[in-house]
């Protein structure tokens, strides 16, 4: 059933990223173009969204249907590689026009070539494995 | 009804359904939004390397892997059932900008001019597609997320770290953007 949910919610987040167009390459362009309010309208308006749930979720003490207590820990804090995989990341984000997501989904709109991108970050978090004891964390 | 949820969504309805993805994964699988770790985890099944960075069980993030396949069964059914044919609603600016540096196709999603097998030769192609698919994949295993697990479930969680990944982001892609992608285009 788990499985099953799983899927159910990536159909609808790929299916909401397709009709806000969040995966064209040409909204990443406009985006940082500053060109439009529609991609930063859509990312605070998330979490802004994301951040009242949280809290309520924490307010009333929540629980996930398996009966266990909601309390998501946070990521760590790597000044240097949050700083510098960032920066790289936003390299490649610009470069394909996508983010991760919107890989998946671009491949589902019809763009085969997109599965080459994704063989190629695979490849990257391959040599990301490879380095990450010799670089700055 | 049809009409209005085939035509592409504004702003204020998609961003609020997006950051609902935080709460729905939390209540009904109890895991954190996310999906570039799906990157990692894909390696990890494929056995594609032997670095103790890969030596972990992904059966038991299965979850994610299960759900960036929705991801991409949800653009095949939006493709299918909901499609728009309306171009990409992006301002007059970019249309003329993109037009000025060579971009003549705004028909997709993306300009057919660099992401189609029929160019795959193409410098610009191979710069777009196979380069910055490895930024993509280095940089957010490097940062520990993308736009989902920083921007949206970190941001949310007033995390500082991703407060610095998001701010490289920006940073990255800004100066992508503005001083790379001409260039890039010009190879077309």
């Amino acid at each position: 059933m788990k499985h099953l949910y799983s899927i159910l919610l990536g159909i609808l987040f790929g299916g909401i990223l397709v009709k806000a167009e969040v995966l064209s390459w040409f909204r990443i362009q406009e985006m940082f173009w500053f060109q439009s309010f529609h991609m930063y309208g859509i990312i605070g308006s998330a979490i802004a969204v994301a951040a009242l749930s949280l809290w309520l979720l924490k307010r009333y003490g929540a629980k996930s249907i398996n009966g266990e207590l909601i309390n998501p820990t946070p990521k760590p804090f790597n000044k240097k590689g949050n700083l510098f995989g960032g920066i790289i990341f936003g390299f490649g984000w610009a470069l394909t026009g996508a983010c991760p997501g919107p890989l998946y989904a671009l491949v589902g709109s019809g763009y085969g070539i997109i599965i080459l991108s994704i063989l190629s970050a695979m490849f990257g978090v391959v040599v990301y494995g490879r380095f990450q004891d010799r670089l700055p964390h | 009804m049809l009409q209005f949820i085939s035509d592409p969504w504004p702003w204020y309805v998609a961003g609020p359904l997006i950051g609902l993805m935080v709460p729905l994964l939390l209540l009904v699988l109890n895991k954190s939004f996310g999906v570039s770790g799906s990157l990692k985890h894909m390696c990890a099944m494929c056995s594609v390397s032997s670095l103790s960075y890969f030596k972990y069980n992904w059966k038991k993030e299965a979850w994610n892997l299960l759900y960036i396949f929705g991801i991409f069964l949800g653009a095949v059914l939006v493709a299918e059932y909901l499609p728009s044919d309306r171009l990409v609603g992006i301002s007059d600016a970019t249309v003329n900008k993109l037009s000025d540096m060579g971009i003549s196709n705004f028909t997709g999603l993306m300009p057919e001019e660099i992401f189609s097998f029929n160019h795959i030769s193409n410098p610009a192609t191979l710069i777009s597609v196979i380069l910055g698919g490895f930024f993509v994949g280095f940089g957010t295993r490097y940062a520990g997320g993308c736009t989902s697990g920083h921007a949206i479930m970190g941001l949310s969680q007033f995390s500082l770290g991703s407060l610095v990944a998001v701010i490289g982001f920006f940073i990255g892609g800004l100066f992508t953007s503005w001083l790379v992608l001409p260039s890039i285009l010009s190879l077309i």
